[in-house]
């Protein structure tokens, strides 16, 4: 782990909470209680309604596939390094739609794969002692 | 001093001196080559620059740089599309009395890269989409096309990829200025190595170290000036996202509004269209926009682009320059959409000029199909 290559996320004040429980393996939204609509990333002030009155909550870690790439060529050391690999986006099952990468596969991950659409559930990788990054897998 | 509704021109337009893989040459330096040249062009002194607009670096560096203290400033910085996008502001500016003659420069060395800004690691796309993957254009573009594929057909997806790909090759080879000017067959394309699926290589812009500008003024700065004018019948901006996951609809980019806006100030009609310049950061960028301005329906790209339509000769010359795909790709590309336009206009493209054009579509896309600027040309 402390040979890690890739781009770190940086928390802040607003999100650092999102970052603390993922590191304790649970994925945590923010609901705007305005309107009752889940919202992702992590603000303050909700993006549906612009309201302050939002909360946390632990979500089901469920999803489906939206959309995905295979990455065979990165600019980066880190990501290069483990190419092929899947960067997708989800969408999880209370609405938001987020950012990450299919991990799980047993040898080089193929188009065929994956289905738009199929079901995934949240896997957390620690990947250094402060950050873990929530991944999905077909479920 | 022009007034409200006075038409403004642009009057002049150049690159850098040299464009594709120069070591040794900063950004700055190809900001300053272009506008020393556009200048020259237009037969404008830089002492009557009074407007500085540029993204890339802040219009105070850039103005520095060139030795300019200018009235009006704009460092609008959206991606590839804010050069497109200064055009629009650059017309707000002279007709409100800002400023008289404005200059727009754009300069990267994107192959040779000598400095590379740092991203704050605060904004939501380096914490929530760069961890994984997300760092670099093609794996987020490749996305948003795989998702067009799920919604439209992979197969017929592929085959309007292709079409746009080997089109544009074709128009390269017309330039001399491009970059990539070999033959290309679809075979080619189907062949090339895969970048990021569902993208092959020739799905993708080249990357080249480029600069462009062009200078902008009033009707009547512009009327005794030595090139033709070419006016900026009308222009639209907008942006709906900022990172990937956060976009509406990855078939359908914010081009469906700064499209007809554009169009409708400008008193014209999609039909009235005699060349399309469209970003092609992405073969994908160019049929989705196609879509979204509206030049044909949802889904319906793969077929609009089908035989070659796009290609010299074909019924829809889009690209002519060689695009993002073939001719150069700095980074932020949207300047070059620009030179290209004012060149077919004013008849100065040679072997790939088209016959007596008078207006011309300019559409740049910015971030991660994040902007768009849509501006209408014309000659008299």
């Amino acid at each position: 782990m402390a040979n890690y290559q890739k781009p770190l996320p940086a928390p802040q004040g607003e999100s650092q909470l999102y970052w603390d429980k993922a590191r304790e393996h649970e994925l945590w939204l923010r609901r705007c209680n305005a309107c009752n609509e889940a919202y992702f990333y992590p603000r303050d002030i909700s993006p549906c309604c612009f309201s302050r009155d939002t909360e946390w909550f632990q979500a089901s870690g469920k999803a489906s596939l939206f959309t995905f790439t295979i990455v065979h060529r990165s600019p980066y050391p880190g990501f290069q390094e483990d190419a092929p690999f899947v960067t997708a986006i989800v969408e999880l099952e209370e609405g938001p739609i987020m950012a990450t990468n299919i991990v799980g596969f047993t040898g080089e991950p193929g188009p065929n794969e994956m289905q738009i659409g199929m079901p995934l559930e949240v896997v957390f990788d620690d990947v250094t002692d402060e950050i873990t990054l929530p991944k999905f897998r077909p479920a | 001093m022009a007034a409200a509704n006075d038409r403004v021109a642009i009057v002049g337009v150049a690159e850098s001196d040299q464009i594709g893989k120069i070591p040794g040459k900063s950004s700055l330096q190809h900001h300053a080559e272009a506008a020393y040249n556009a200048l020259e062009d237009a037969g404008i002194g830089i002492g009557e620059v009074d407007g500085v607009l540029t993204a890339g670096y802040s219009s105070m560096v850039l103005a520095e740089y060139l030795g300019i203290t200018p009235k009006y400033t704009d460092g609008t910085a959206v991606g590839g599309s804010s050069f497109i996008i200064h055009i629009a502001h650059a017309m707000a500016a002279i007709r409100a009395g800002y400023c008289e003659v404005a200059l727009v420069t754009h300069g990267e060395a994107g192959r040779s890269r000598l400095t590379r800004p740092s991203p704050d690691p605060a904004e939501p796309g380096q914490q929530f989409e760069v961890p994984y993957g997300i760092a670099n254009a093609p794996v987020a573009y490749a996305m948003a096309a795989r998702r067009y594929m799920h919604v439209y057909g992979e197969d017929r997806t592929r085959q309007g990829l292709a079409e746009i790909a080997v089109a544009t090759r074709k128009w390269a080879q017309l330039n001399p200025k491009a970059y990539m000017r070999d033959p290309m067959t679809f075979d080619d394309y189907h062949d090339s190595r895969w970048v990021s699926w569902p993208f092959h290589l020739l799905d993708c812009c080249i990357v080249t170290d480029a600069g462009g500008a062009y200078v902008i003024t009033s009707a009547e700065r512009a009327r005794d000036l030595k090139r033709k004018p070419v006016w900026v019948l009308g222009a639209a901006e907008g942006h709906d996202h900022a990172i990937l996951s956060q976009m509406p609809d990855m078939t359908n980019p914010i081009s469906r509004e700064t499209g007809p806006r554009a169009l409708a100030r400008a008193g014209v009609t999609r039909a009235d269209v005699d060349l399309a310049m469209i970003y092609d950061s992405f073969t994908y960028t160019a049929l989705v926009t196609l879509e979204a301005l509206g030049f044909c329906g949802p889904g319906e790209g793969p077929d609009f682009v089908a035989d070659q339509r796009t290609a010299p000769g074909g019924a829809f010359p889009m690209n002519t320059s060689g695009g993002g795909l073939s001719y150069t790709h700095s980074g932020m590309y949207g300047m070059f959409l620009v030179l290209e336009a004012v060149r077919q206009l004013r008849g100065e493209t040679g072997d790939r000029q088209l016959t007596n054009p008078k207006i011309a579509l300019v559409n740049g896309t910015g971030g991660y199909l994040s902007s768009t600027g849509t501006t209408i040309l014309a000659v008299d």
